[in-house]
């Protein structure tokens, strides 16, 4: 078809607007495809994160067994001697260890601000907690070095001067907000109905909440807790500074030890050899990190959801 | 108590009523155990980072003495850090919300697998970020930059941070899109406006507090985080100011770390100035979002 000639101010119009509809609608997908790729970026860092994990720990499990790498009770990479449960038992003790303080204070202060405080605590305590989350890990480790050690040396004499107590509480402190803001969410999302409800019948306020509010918000509670344990797992700086770079099988938390995180960050840094044993065996190291976290992740969505489901 | 049939009916009560108000007062000491930690967390900082805080700390380098050691270099590697940092996640983040929340608003398998992917990434340790950016961003680098030995540099540390703060700023930008009413998206589009122009005019100046909230939360990752940077090389012995992307640097929690380490006190003290110039960049970019949070709130 021969385009029309364009013989009347009308025409011209029409033209013009069909032209700018085009360019419109060229930029309309040009910006649906821009952000859609960036959507894509964060699963191609999935599938990156992945891939070179299994692709560089590949080598190492040519050179150690599978069996050898988890069941093995001593770790020397230098001697050859490749078993990862030194390792994990350190960062098992300070996880356990962080969950003792961070869980119990954490839930409490989680229930203080949703069922108790009063505006002007609230107006203390939120902000507060909010700093403590915000501090960066390394003045966690500055914590633990000048404050904590003195004060446990000051109990137990015998402490190593590098000690898994003092990384378990700095942990523990750490991860506190993150428990009581995720607790106090949960339990804000508890229709009011319920506890008033019990109160009606004669329940006290603590009846109230220890029968009503926390089994109804429970599984946004334990998901709070699964998420903290799992951010202990993965902290590196706190727990290098205050724990020490000894690897060790122990079960007491006096003793110095070495993360699985503290072996990853001290052995990388620097000059690290692209390419030889200790390179790869970052990477084995990574791989079972990487792995306990998502199985945590994944576990704390699961309950997530499920609370989700329940009152939105 | 006579009301009661029995004495052992009001003794029951007034157990209970004691039960009642031993937990109020147990969860009042929790929260005030969380605020003195705090207290006692700054009081710490400030008191032992008084001595050194002063004009040496961010005009000098680290030296073989505390006295006159600075951390000029990690001031400025911090500053390069978050600003490459943001130039990268925030065009991408904030792409990939207005995908999620805009372009593609209807349920699907593809979105349900983005966004559970997105909140898995979130809870990934920082220091496997780290371990990506070492085995692909500083070779990737080093070729960028044609030596085979500079690939430990800016560069590669801000794509590791950019990666790592990335769910962060999709899932606060998400969170800020949601909150525009769809009724002026409807509006808009009734009146012929397309997507993009919708996108531009309306839902982006309504959503902007929420997401510059997000960037500066993203911001203060890269700041604050130290684990990855160590892996893809960030350095101690830096006697430079980097001066582009392809410089080498370190940063001020590194250094912190650095000096906290060290058997001597004055060097213990050092560590603790630095973490007061780390903490108050940190603190005011957060004050900065808190009022932009309360503009927003008072506009709404």
């Amino acid at each position: 078809m021969a385009a029309p000639i364009p013989n009347s101010a009308g025409d011209r119009a029409a033209i013009m607007l069909r032209s700018k509809r085009g360019n419109q609608r060229l930029i309309e997908q040009f910006i649906q495809g821009g952000t859609f790729s960036a959507t894509l970026v964060s699963a191609f860092t999935t599938i990156g994160i992945v891939v070179v994990l299994l692709l560089n720990s590949l080598p190492f499990f040519q050179q150690v067994s599978v069996g050898e790498f988890l069941t093995g009770r001593e770790w020397q990479p230098a001697g050859g001697k490749f078993g990862i449960l030194p390792l994990v038992s350190s960062t098992l003790l300070i996880t356990l260890g962080s969950a003792f303080i961070s869980i119990p204070l954490g839930l409490m202060v989680g229930i203080f601000l949703a069922e108790y405080a009063p505006r002007k605590v609230r107006n203390v305590v939120k902000p507060a907690l909010e700093l403590l989350a915000g501090v960066p890990t390394v003045v966690y480790g500055y914590f633990a070095l000048t404050v904590v050690t003195p004060f446990l040396r000051s109990i137990f004499p015998t402490i190593a001067p590098l000690n898994l107590l003092a990384g378990a509480i700095v942990v523990g402190i750490m991860t506190l907000p993150l428990v009581s803001s995720l607790c106090e969410d949960a339990i804000s999302s508890v229709p009011r109905s319920l506890p008033d409800g019990a109160v009606a019948m004669g329940a006290t306020k603590f009846e109230s909440i220890k029968d009503v509010v926390i089994p109804a918000a429970l599984s946004g509670i334990v998901a709070s807790f699964i998420l903290a344990i799992s951010r202990a797992v993965g902290e590196v700086m706190a727990v290098a500074m205050a724990a020490g770079l000894m690897p060790n099988l122990t079960a007491n938390f006096l003793d110095g030890g070495m993360t699985m995180t503290a072996y990853i960050v001290n052995t990388s840094k620097g000059d690290l050899p692209r390419g030889g044993i200790d390179y790869f065996t970052v990477f084995a190291v990574g791989l079972t990190l990487f792995f306990i976290t998502l199985g945590l992740n994944l576990l704390a969505n699961k309950f997530v959801r499920k609370y989700r489901q329940v009152y939105s | 108590m006579s009301r009661f049939s029995t004495p052992a009916a009001a003794a029951r009560i007034r157990q209970r009523k004691t039960v009642d108000r031993v937990f109020v007062v147990l969860m009042g000491i929790a929260a005030f155990i969380a605020v003195s930690l705090l207290v006692i967390l700054l009081y710490r900082i400030g008191s032992s980072g008084m001595r050194y805080l002063g004009p040496d700390l961010i005009n000098e380098f680290p030296g073989r003495r505390a006295t006159g050691s600075g951390a000029r270099h990690a001031l400025f590697g911090t500053l390069w850090i978050m600003s490459l940092t943001l130039l990268f996640t925030v065009p991408i983040g904030v792409g990939a919300a207005i995908y999620l929340e805009e372009f593609n608003r209807r349920d699907s398998w593809f979105k349900r697998i983005i966004q559970l992917n997105i909140a898995n990434l979130s809870g990934v340790p920082s220091i496997i970020y780290g371990m990506l950016g070492l085995a692909i961003f500083v070779p990737f680098v080093a070729v960028l930059a044609g030596d085979a030995r500079s690939g430990k540099t800016l560069l590669a540390g801000a794509l590791t941070m950019s990666l790592l703060s990335l769910p962060l700023v999709i899932m606060v930008a998400q969170e800020a899109l949601k909150a525009v009413p769809s009724s002026l998206r409807d509006g808009s589009l009734a009146l012929g406006a397309t997507r993009w122009q919708t996108i531009r005019r309306v839902v982006l100046p309504q959503a902007t507090p929420g997401i510059l909230t997000g960037i500066i939360l993203a911001a203060s990752r890269a700041i604050g985080e130290t684990a990855p940077l160590i892996v893809v090389g960030a350095a101690v012995m830096v006697n430079s100011v980097p001066t582009g992307p392809f410089d080498s640097y370190g940063v001020l929690p590194l250094q912190v770390f650095n000096w906290a380490q060290r058997p001597q006190q004055d060097f213990k003290d050092l560590s603790a100035s630095t973490i007061i110039v780390l903490m108050g960049i940190l603190i005011s970019l957060n004050a900065i979002a808190i009022i932009m949070r309360m503009r927003a709130q008072r506009r709404a």
